[in-house]
């Protein structure tokens, strides 16, 4: 999910009252500086500690998106995103630190699309995370929990709010190899693993009222110091749950020669998983439709001969577009074909 | 054929040059005297709005401390925590003494959307955050040199004397760490937040257009500005009008000439509107650029006067905006445009074969007159209405339209009645045919007579406004400023050791206390005073109760400023709130010439026991031997001499603003008066040249030349005379209403009118002076008419 290091900063540059300069944005997002840590294959994680943040990498996000159901059989999706972005590999107590946080939150109705976002400077205390107990907040958006299995979420924007409750039911995931998530054929890789088995239950507030719901979510954590390479131009990025219980994460960088590469993991019920290399993950678009004047897809067919995996993907609510600083498109989606489930499904680089 | 045409149009022009002369000058004066003010008042705004845009004034609601200065960092966070999204803000004061900068330091990141440290920078935000520079104007980073350590990026969108930077540099660099001066609150807000009482109860919320609000402030000055300006414009429009009716009068028969070789109507109109097109484009360029002179010459004293006034940063540069030039072209070809229409409309009505013979200049026209008293009455009549009903700030500025145009309108006629009654108390041949050719040429000299009119009733009018506020506010000072010596401390210890060191040299030790605070729901400051002599003898008040500075004194009554009593509409027997669960009586109102927002006192003790943090550190000391007193305090007790004021260079300081405004007003006196002048000049010169077979008669019958220049010149005195004599009252008029409705609704004070014959007489003298020179020259001219030119007007009768 490397994309999402270029997209925040080009949030960094953009949301901000001072316009950015080619030079400003160029220089955040240039080589790794020697002095940030840079990911190295074979990790050893250490939890609770690596729930928490790492300053000393340059990126780093806890992303939170849920499919959900109301009491009415009405599907609905929500997104929870807070990100690190360093600007030097320390931090420190106050309003000197280099350490920028930025949240988002979004809950999407077949119908409509809420979005809301936060900017904090670390060091101050407006945002931050802690390992044990576990605390990821920004304002007073928190996902916390005594352990990162059992957690509240909370987040409000002038149109939603929402409050939930998550619960995992199986193990963590790690991508790539062993956490270890190659995003190039350069090398450019990052440390990615996910909890993609909560169970969820909590309230939606929405202008036409609560809603309780109930469903899943799949939590993703990643850091990195690396950017894309340079030739990547976007991203499309797929959770996927099947009926059956299975996973799928798989995502699709484009390049600007119009080629791809692909990455993903195949997850069993019990949390064993496959990593997918290139090319053994495919996603085609199907069918675009106009998102504010422009072209996104929002129907895709997503193959994984391995598996056994021809499904079509199909957007709840095909206006799920992220009206933020830097906007994208992120929204639930249901999966038809040989296979069935829910799932997310966010793309960048269409704006 | 449109060659042809256009070549018959210029040759007119040609033969005519000081026509084309008066014609684009009048353009360019109406045009140069509208578009100075129009940046001076630009220039003013732009100041504002950059440091409105940076520290978020106008846009936002703000969170202050309910009481003293600093918001504690924790409170922001908790603020944050809780779904307020603020934007935190600290500022402060640095640099050397007397060339002090205010110190803004802001969060890039929680600043609401488009308040920015600089707007329109060029600075990305990793990069600010990096870097961390200071942004200030050119003037501004040189104050800063040596004070501040952080690299200083000159931007020149940046109010004067104001530098922006990130809230870490600005909370070192003023030693605050940790505390935050105010927080801006951000328009959108999320759901659920707990009210703002739970979580800061220290806090009070100032609303976006709070009545701190410098534009809003400024705005009363910056409309008597653009009240000028557009005064000018009218004045420099009927110059036009005339020139352009004469040059249409005198062109008929060349209309007819090219009609008749078959030009059709409808080129012929084209080529006439294009004409004036070029000229008013020729003459708004010019104007434009002699705008840009008015206004930088004007612009420094309207900068201090802004300064001293509002407290208001101008920057005293101006910069060429584009706006100015295309406004001030367009209203140069509106204008002419205006003052067209009537003379186009005229020649596509003229039939081909009516003659040529110029009319409209010679006789007057009864509709006319029956419009324009229609039009006059109904105007004074909606002016009378205004005066009694309306309010509001925009609603004074319509009653004074209403009044000038009413009585710019109903001159001719008065002056008509005026001429008609003197012709028939008139004895001689001469003596009649004098005033009853004054008469005839009224009509002629009527748009120049409504434009001396105008101008010298804005003189009247807003000199006595000025000088009515400069005689109250002299007094205000002798009044307010009653402590021969000021001092200030630099800590409660200094101040309290300088309380005992002058308790026995002094006759009285008066503590500055005040903290900013919300009275009546409105911002205002709270004072605590020391009652005793000072305050009881020299004290006056606008209204009080028996036994006020007992009852102040004693803590069981409020004294209020006039602007807080008219705004919150309270006055003496009110009760006012002055602290939670302290509400006192007020037992007096004083009048309060010297700030804007509102203000109360009470007595010290009283003070001290709503606000304890809140110690004296600056007072004013009683002395009769202010020089020994000063050189004990240095000398004996150790304090810089920077520290000490003398009530004298307050005053003069104070005064000094004044004279500013005063300069401001004078030049804008000045100049409209002289575009009413250069007004009557050209009447009556394009007149001299028509007159001449109206005076071939007289000349005839054995008037000599000379004596009809003098005539002339008597007859200009006379009208001019007859005109201020009009102009008095309404400048009168259009003083009251300054005073009475503009000042109240913009200030907050009604002002005393005090009347300033002298002042009349010399600018009655003025414009008589202005009107004799005017007249002087057509007067020769005609003086020395050629006997063969007024012989051959009878040789030419037709």
């Amino acid at each position: 999910m490397n994309v999402k290091a270029t997209l925040f900063a080009a949030f960094l540059a953009l949301a901000a009252p001072l316009p950015a300069t080619a030079q400003g944005f160029g220089g955040l997002g240039s080589a790794a500086d020697e002095a940030f840590a840079v990911p190295t294959p074979a990790p050893t994680f250490d939890f609770p500690a690596d729930h928490g943040a790492h300053p000393e990498y340059r990126i780093e996000w806890w992303y939170l998106t849920a499919n959900m159901t109301g009491p009415d059989g009405t599907a609905y999706g929500l997104q929870w995103t807070l990100f690190r972005s360093a600007l030097a590999p320390f931090e420190t107590d106050g309003w000197d630190s280099p350490q920028i946080w930025f949240g988002n939150a979004a809950v999407t109705t077949p119908a409509a699309h809420y979005t809301s976002e936060r900017f904090a400077r670390g060091g101050t205390g407006q945002a931050g995370v802690t390992a044990a107990p576990f605390e990821a907040w920004i304002d007073e958006w928190h996902m916390r929990g005594e352990t990162f299995d059992v957690l509240n979420l909370r987040a409000a924007g002038p149109q939603f709010s929402y409050d939930i409750a998550l619960t995992a039911q199986g193990p963590l995931v790690f991508h790539g190899d062993d956490g270890f998530s190659v995003k190039s054929e350069q090398g450019q890789a990052s440390y990615y693993y996910s909890q993609p088995f909560f169970d969820l239950s909590g309230t939606l507030s929405l202008p036409e009222g609560d809603v309780a719901v109930a469903g899943t979510a799949w939590l993703d954590r990643e850091w990195s110091s690396q950017p894309l390479a340079s030739d990547q131009t976007g991203w499309d990025w797929f959770s996927i749950s099947f009926d059956a219980g299975e996973k799928l994460m798989g995502f699709r960088l484009r390049q600007s020669d119009g080629s791809y590469y692909t990455s993903g993991t195949w997850i069993m019920p019990d949390g064993q998983t496959t990593a997918l290399p290139n090319g053994s993950f495919d996603a085609e678009p199907l069918e675009s439709v106009d998102v504010g004047g422009r072209e996104v897809p929002v129907r895709w067919q997503l193959r994984v001969p391995d598996f056994d995996v021809d499904v079509t993907v199909a957007a709840i609510n095909p206006q799920s577009w992220m009206e933020m600083a830097v906007p994208y498109w992120e929204g639930p989606v249901t999966v038809s074909g040989n296979r069935k489930g829910i799932g997310y499904l966010e793309m960048t680089g269409y704006d | 054929m449109i060659a042809t045409g256009l070549s018959a149009l210029w040759s007119h022009w040609r033969r005519n040059p000081l026509q084309l002369f008066t014609l684009v000058a009048g353009l360019a004066l109406a045009t140069a005297l509208w578009s100075g003010v129009q940046a001076v008042n630009s220039e003013a705004r732009a100041s504002y709005d950059a440091a409105a845009a940076t520290l978020g004034e106008g846009q936002y609601d703000q969170l202050l401390p309910k009481a003293g200065e600093d918001i504690a960092q924790e409170t922001f966070i908790a603020l944050r925590r809780a779904g307020w999204l603020v934007g935190p803000v600290i500022e402060g004061q640095i640099g050397a003494a007397g060339a002090q900068v205010r110190l803004v330091g802001i969060d890039p990141l929680t600043a609401p959307g488009g308040l920015g440290p600089v707007a329109g920078g060029s600075i990305a935000l990793p990069d600010f955050l990096e870097d961390r520079p200071v942004f200030a104007n050119a003037a501004t980073a040189a104050k800063l040199e040596g004070f501040i350590d952080a690299p200083i990026v000159v931007e020149p969108s940046i109010a004067p004397d104001t530098a922006i930077t990130d809230v870490f540099v600005a909370q070192r660099v003023l030693d605050a760490q940790g505390s935050l001066s105010r927080l801006i609150v951000a328009t959108e807000q999320p759901m659920g937040r707990p009210p703002l009482e739970r979580i800061a109860p220290a806090l009070t919320r100032r609303p976006a257009q709070g009545g701190s609000d410098v534009g809003r402030l400024t705005d009363s000055f910056h409309l008597n500005l653009t009240a000028f300006g557009l005064l000018s414009f009218a004045v420099g429009i009927f110059i036009v009008h005339g020139a352009i009716g004469l040059a249409f009068e005198q062109r008929r028969g060349m209309v007819r000439t090219l009609r008749a070789l078959g030009m059709p109507l409808r080129s012929l109109i084209a080529l006439m509107a294009a004409e004036l097109l070029v000229l008013a484009l020729i003459g708004g360029a010019i104007g434009v650029c002699l705008g840009y002179l008015v206004a930088a010459s004007l612009l420094p004293d309207v900068a201090a006067t802004l300064k001293g006034l509002y407290g208001a940063q101008v920057s005293g540069t101006l910069q060429l905006r584009p706006a100015w030039w295309l406004s001030g072209l367009a209203i140069s070809v509106l204008g002419t445009g205006i003052a067209a229409t009537g003379a186009l409309a005229s020649v596509a009505r003229m039939p081909l074969l009516a003659s040529a013979r110029p009319r409209a200049w010679a006789t007057s026209r009864g509709v006319m007159r029956q419009v324009q008293m229609t039009a006059s009455i109904g105007l004074l009549g909606l002016a009378g209405i205004l005066a009694a009903f309306g309010n509001g700030l925009v609603m004074g500025f319509g009653l004074l339209a209403c009044l000038l145009i009413g009585a710019a309108l109903a001159l001719p006629l008065l002056l008509d009645g005026a001429l008609r009654l003197a012709a028939s108390l008139a004895r001689g041949v001469t003596a009649q045919w004098f005033w009853a050719d004054t008469r005839q040429q009224l009509s002629g000299l009527s748009l120049a007579l409504m434009a001396l009119l105008l101008a010298m009733a804005a003189n009247v009018g807003v000199s006595t406004m000025v000088s009515s506020f400069r005689l109250t506010f002299t007094g205000f000072l002798d009044q307010r400023l009653a402590s021969e010596l000021y001092v200030s401390t630099e800590s409660i210890e200094q101040a309290r050791a300088l309380e005992a060191f002058a308790a026995t040299r002094t006759s009285e030790v008066l503590p500055l206390l005040s903290v900013e605070s919300e009275l009546a729901g409105l911002p205002a400051e709270l004072y605590g005073a020391r009652i005793g002599a000072t305050y009881r003898e020299n004290w006056s008040l606008l209204a009080s109760s028996p036994q006020v500075w007992d009852l102040v004194a004693a803590g069981d009554a409020v004294l209020v400023n006039e602007q807080l009593a008219r705004r919150a509409g309270i006055w003496v027997g009110d009760a006012l709130t002055v602290a939670p669960e302290t509400t006192l009586p007020i037992a007096g109102v004083f009048g309060d010439y010297g700030n804007p927002i509102g203000q109360a006192i009470v007595s010290e003790p009283l003070f001290a026991q709503l606000h304890p943090q809140v110690r004296a550190t600056r007072f004013g000391l009683r002395t009769d031997d202010a020089g020994s007193l000063r050189v004990a305090l240095t000398a004996e007790f150790g304090l810089p001499a920077q520290s000490i004021t003398d009530q004298a260079q307050i005053k003069a300081f104070s005064l000094g603003v004044f004279e500013r405004t005063f300069t401001v007003t004078a030049a804008l006196n000045v100049l409209t008066l002289t575009v009413a002048g250069f007004a009557i000049f050209m009447s009556l010169l394009t007149l001299a040249g028509m007159r001449v077979p109206q005076l071939a008669p007289a000349w005839a019958l054995g008037m000599t030349r000379r004596r009809l220049g003098q005539l002339e010149l008597i007859r200009a005195v006379v009208l001019a005379a007859l005109t201020a004599a009009c102009a008095l009252p309404l400048g009168l008029a259009l003083a009251w209403v300054l005073l009475t409705v503009v000042n109240v609704e913009a200030f907050g004070w009604r002002l005393p009118m005090y009347v300033f014959p002298r002042d009349y007489a010399v600018l009655g003298l003025f414009a008589l002076g202005a009107a004799v020179l005017a007249a002087a020259w057509p007067a020769r001219k005609m003086s020395r008419t050629p006997p063969a030119d007024l012989l051959k007007v009878f040789a030419n009768e037709r």
